[in-house]
């Protein structure tokens, strides 16, 4: 009942839509403001010190309850403008796995002369981050958006909200930003399965695999971390540049990650940990792989674009 | 972005103190002393465990801090409620709220109290440097707020912001103040303390308590006057007439008489006298009084009595006729009690009336005779009269000769008693200072006086001032005038050098400019106002609509000069846009700046070559790392720009 009135109110009210992709300008129509809970409390003060000065006829009671009275108003309207024609541009919202912290990276940009103070920016009950812009300047602000589980999921709707300068009045309005957030299933270690020899085979000796220990040799960028010859490199005093060991594998094929070599006792969400678990593991040993999935399957390919559409591809997984 | 803070900064505090302090500061003045140590002290303490990044509290000491105060509030005012002890309460209440002082909720009912605890000083003291010291707590408490809700850390730039607030408000309290409908009198019944500690004439006289009142230069009231200010000899303004005499006080006699006639024998004088509180009813008009507000009346002896004590500063309109007779046809019993003497005291002073009344059978020759006595003999006008015991007028009169006016006054009454003429003291004050910076004319307690009055048949009451037959320059110049040096004066009238004098009379006429505009700025005022604005008989439904019209129009004014102003575009496009002006080159919408450049190449080759380098810095400026020197390398390029025209 209350969400079907929220919902009203959001639609009839607040005309509320999805913003659409790019930049939007925070305009009159789209801040809201009302007092806060300070806000009243300094009324019922300013009414109390009202009705004393009126009792005892004091002149300067009067004119410190007006000046007062003066300031609640200009604080009213500076609240309002700290968020008054910001412009917001929902960047993106990078890919996290299940139980990792989602964020929604929010460009605010001022192209005021005064800078905009202590604005918080905040996604349903999550902790707001708060930020100060300054003039004519930008700043990127990391929204922390609700727990979720995989899958890919809407961003929900952003408050924007400020209380400054003075605390009385609170002003906020909404962004809705047509980002959808990506939830990868959370990865399970579990051996890979093993390689498959290349299609096109024959001359497979000697391709780099991780399976035999081949010997040493000087470490590239690209190699894992995990291939690092940590005990070899420390004996150098760190003079010469790191080692890395090297594998033969050995067949030195692909991988195919098919989900029918998951465990087929395991439920959906297992079997795609564990899919997603070997992916990193492929990607990390720099093997390529191919993805099967029941509906969907990857060529084979590797590198991080490969391991983003793949995981997407789980992360996507109707369940 | 930043991660979230905690509900309170550390640097929130300070502001805090230091507001706290500067709205309870006032109070030390009044307050009593072991409560300002203990708020001093829980105040340090507070300065203390911040410095000291101390944690919180142990949980038995607040309740203890609280009882302890209480019990002391209690204990000095013998309640915990009143205005006084309310105050005190306030004050402690807000110490302890510091020391709890967590959330933001503590923090704005810290501030709360703080304004709340600045109003409670206006009970006791409204001048010019009280509305001073209340701008300056209202900015640090504005300060204190914008800090709280995350005002720069920088102390100067928060005040600055604050300051820039706190100006903005102003515009909305001088609407307020002119055009909110104002209250006449209390909206419920004040405490019993409402109104303390204030001096003034009082009901009776003995020797020596005028005296005592002389020494005080504190205002009594001010009198501007529609004409010219008559002259000072002739402002006596009268207070309690005293008929009642037991042989050392003077008092007023219970019985009301039949009302006073006065007939005017001159033109009516009108004045406009704004009296200080003083918690009497005797409103000091101009003798003899023609026309008083009509919350006040005219008693039988002349006097102008106010229905309700003058519990606050009050302005009233009279006139008065200087020439004047007044009750000619007295009542006989009136006459009889201003006959009376107590049995068998001052044998001397009966002697001496005696005798004159056997040497000159008239009432009016025996006055003249009493006054050539008090001019020929040798009297002395002081301050400081010697001590007077049983038979005080006989000693006075034959033996210390040394008096102030009511001495004066009482002797010469005693002794017209004794004549057979009937008399009577008067008090009130008399003459007044003018001010030639504002034409007003200020009576200070120092100008308190008594005199006498006689009755003389088919002339009515007289007025006989035998202080004038002794020292007739305290009529003419005023007591500072009259005194000879070494008399304990009230020091502003010792001011003798000239630039003194000078800025005495400036800070007072600011002084009464501010008690008249500002401090004076009733319903009356309001409706005078609002005439003027021309709008006559207004009631509080016009003030209010009045007021909605103004405070919508200051919003409004506000709302459109703070959020309608144009955003100046970032510095890189303001000189991009000074290049292409400078060059008298265009730039197409949606063309990027390597087109223009491209474009130019064909059409004017020269013209792309002096741009060249301007768009280099451009892009670096616009969209190259953000580094400071990018910007003064694009202003370096414009700058180098020619500055003939490309023709």
């Amino acid at each position: 009942m209350r969400a079907a009135v929220e919902r009203f109110l959001q639609r009839h009210l607040f005309r509320w839509r999805t913003d659409a992709a790019g930049t939007i300008r925070l305009g009159q129509r789209r801040v809201f403001i009302l007092p806060t809970r300070g806000g009243l409390l300094f009324a019922a003060t300013l009414l109390a010190m009202l009705l004393a000065a009126i009792n005892y006829a004091l002149a300067l009671g009067h004119a410190l309850v007006f000046l007062l009275g003066g300031l609640c108003l200009t604080g009213m309207i500076h609240t309002f403008r700290n968020l008054h024609g910001l412009h917001l541009t929902a960047v993106r919202c990078p890919p996290v796995f299940a139980g990792e912290t989602a964020l929604c990276e929010i460009v605010v940009e001022n192209d005021d002369t005064r800078e905009r103070r202590a604005i918080e920016l905040a996604c349903a009950d999550r902790p707001p981050s708060r930020c100060d812009i300054p003039a004519q300047g930008r700043n990127l602000i990391r929204v922390i958006l609700p727990a979720a589980r995989r899958g890919e999921h809407a961003v929900p709707r952003i408050r924007l909200q400020t209380v400054y300068p003075l605390g009385l009045f609170t002003a906020w309005a909404y962004l809705q930003p047509p980002l959808h957030s990506l939830i990868y299933p959370t990865p399970l270690l579990h051996p890979l399965p093993p390689a498959r020899a290349r299609s096109d085979g024959g001359q497979g000796q000697h391709q780099e695999g991780q399976e035999d220990f081949a010997g040493l040799r000087q470490r590239q960028p690209a190699d894992p971390m995990r291939h690092v010859a940590w005990k070899a490199s420390a004996r150098d005093d760190g003079e010469r540049p790191l080692l890395a060991k090297q594998f033969a594998g050995g067949e030195g094929g692909e991988l195919q990650l098919d989900w029918q070599l998951t465990d087929p006792a395991a439920d959906l969400e297992t079997r795609l940990s564990i899919l997603s678990g070997w992916l990193l593991q492929a990607d990390a040993a720099g093997l390529p792989y191919s993805l099967a999935l029941p509906n969907a399957s990857i060529p084979v390919a590797a590198g991080p674009a490969q391991l983003e559409r793949c995981l997407g591809e789980l992360a996507r997984y109707p369940g | 972005m930043m991660p979230t803070r905690p509900s309170i900064e550390r640097g929130v505090l300070p502001w805090l103190w230091l507001s706290a302090l500067a709205a309870t500061a006032p109070h030390a003045i009044d307050q009593a002393g072991w409560l300002n140590a203990f708020a001093a002290t829980l105040l340090a303490l507070v300065a203390w465990r911040w410095w000291r990044h101390a944690g919180p509290l142990p949980r038995w000491l607040p309740p203890l801090i609280a009882l302890s105060g209480g019990t002391g509030i209690w204990l000095t005012f013998g309640t915990l409620f009143g205005r006084e002890a309310g105050v005190a309460l306030l004050v402690l209440f807000m110490a302890m709220k510091f020391l709890e002082l967590r959330s933001k909720r503590d923090a704005m009912v810290i501030v709360a109290l703080g304004n709340f605890l600045l109003l409670t000083h206006y009970f006791q003291n409204q001048d010019i440097l009280t509305g001073l010291w209340l701008l300056f707590t209202f900015w640090l408490l504005t300060a204190s707020l914008v800090r709280l809700h995350g005002g720069p850390d920088d102390w100067r730039a928060n005040l600055r912001q604050a300051g820039m607030l706190a100006i903005q408000a102003v515009p909305f309290m001088i609407a307020l103040f002119l055009l909110f409908p104002r209250i006449d009198g209390p909206l419920w019944g004040l405490p019993a303390d409402a109104h303390a500690g204030r001096t003034g004439l009082s009901e009776d006289m003995a020797p020596g308590s005028i005296a005592q009142l002389a020494r005080s230069d504190e205002i009594a009231f001010r009198v501007s006057f529609a004409g010219p200010i008559p002259p000072r000899a002739r402002l006596y303004w009268r207070g309690p007439v005293l008929e009642n005499f037991d042989g050392r006080r003077w008092l007023r006699h219970p019985r009301q008489a039949p009302v006073a006639r006065v007939i005017a024998e001159g033109p009516g004088i009108a004045y406009e006298s704004t009296l200080e509180a003083n918690q009497q009813r005797w409103l000091m008009a101009l003798d003899a009084p023609l026309a008083w507000p009509a919350s006040a009346r005219l008693d039988s002896r002349l006097s102008v009595v106010a229905d309700k004590p003058l519990e606050a500063r009050q302005r009233l309109r009279m006139q008065a006729a200087l020439d004047y007779r007044f009750n000619v046809e007295e009542d006989p019993r009136t006459l009889a009690v201003n006959l009376a003497l107590p049995a068998k005291t001052d044998p001397r002073t009966r002697r001496l009336a005696e005798s004159w009344r056997n040497q000159a059978r008239e009432p009016a020759r025996i006055v003249a005779l009493a006054l050539r006595h008090f001019r020929e003999e040798a009297f002395h006008y002081t301050l400081t009269p010697p001590l007077l015991g049983d038979n005080g007028i006989d000693q006075f009169l034959f033996e210390t000769r040394r008096g102030f006016c009511e001495h004066y006054a009482a002797a010469f009454v005693v002794l017209m008693r004794a004549a057979g003429v009937p008399a009577r003291v008067v008090t009130g004050y008399q003459g007044g200072e003018i001010n030639p910076r504002d034409g007003y004319l200020t009576v200070r307690q120092s100008d308190a006086h008594a005199w006498a009055e006689v009755w003389l048949e088919n002339r009515g009451w007289q007025r006989v001032d035998p202080t004038a037959a002794v020292s007739p320059l305290r009529i003419e110049l005023g007591i500072a005038g009259a005194l000879p040096p070494g008399e304990p004066l009230p020091p502003l009238l010792r001011l003798g050098s000239d630039w003194l004098r000078e800025l005495r009379f400036g800070w007072e006429a600011l002084n009464n400019a501010w008690n008249q505009q500002v401090l004076g700025y009733d319903t009356t005022r309001q409706r005078e106002l609002l005439q003027r604005l021309g709008w006559p008989d207004a009631d509080w439904r016009s003030l209010g609509l009045l007021l909605g019209g103004a405070l919508s129009t200051l919003l409004a004014l506000s709302a459109a000069l703070i959020l309608l102003r144009r955003p100046r575009p970032v510095p890189e496009i303001r000189l991009w846009h000074r290049a292409l002006r400078r060059l008298r080159v265009d730039c197409a919408p949606g063309e990027t700046p390597h087109m223009l450049l491209a474009r130019l190449h064909e059409q004017s080759p020269h013209t792309a070559e002096c741009l060249a380098p301007v768009v280099a810095a451009y892009i670096q400026a616009r969209y190259g790392p953000p580094t400071k020197n990018t910007l003064a390398d694009l202003r370096l390029a414009v700058d180098r720009l020619p500055r003939w025209r490309l023709l």
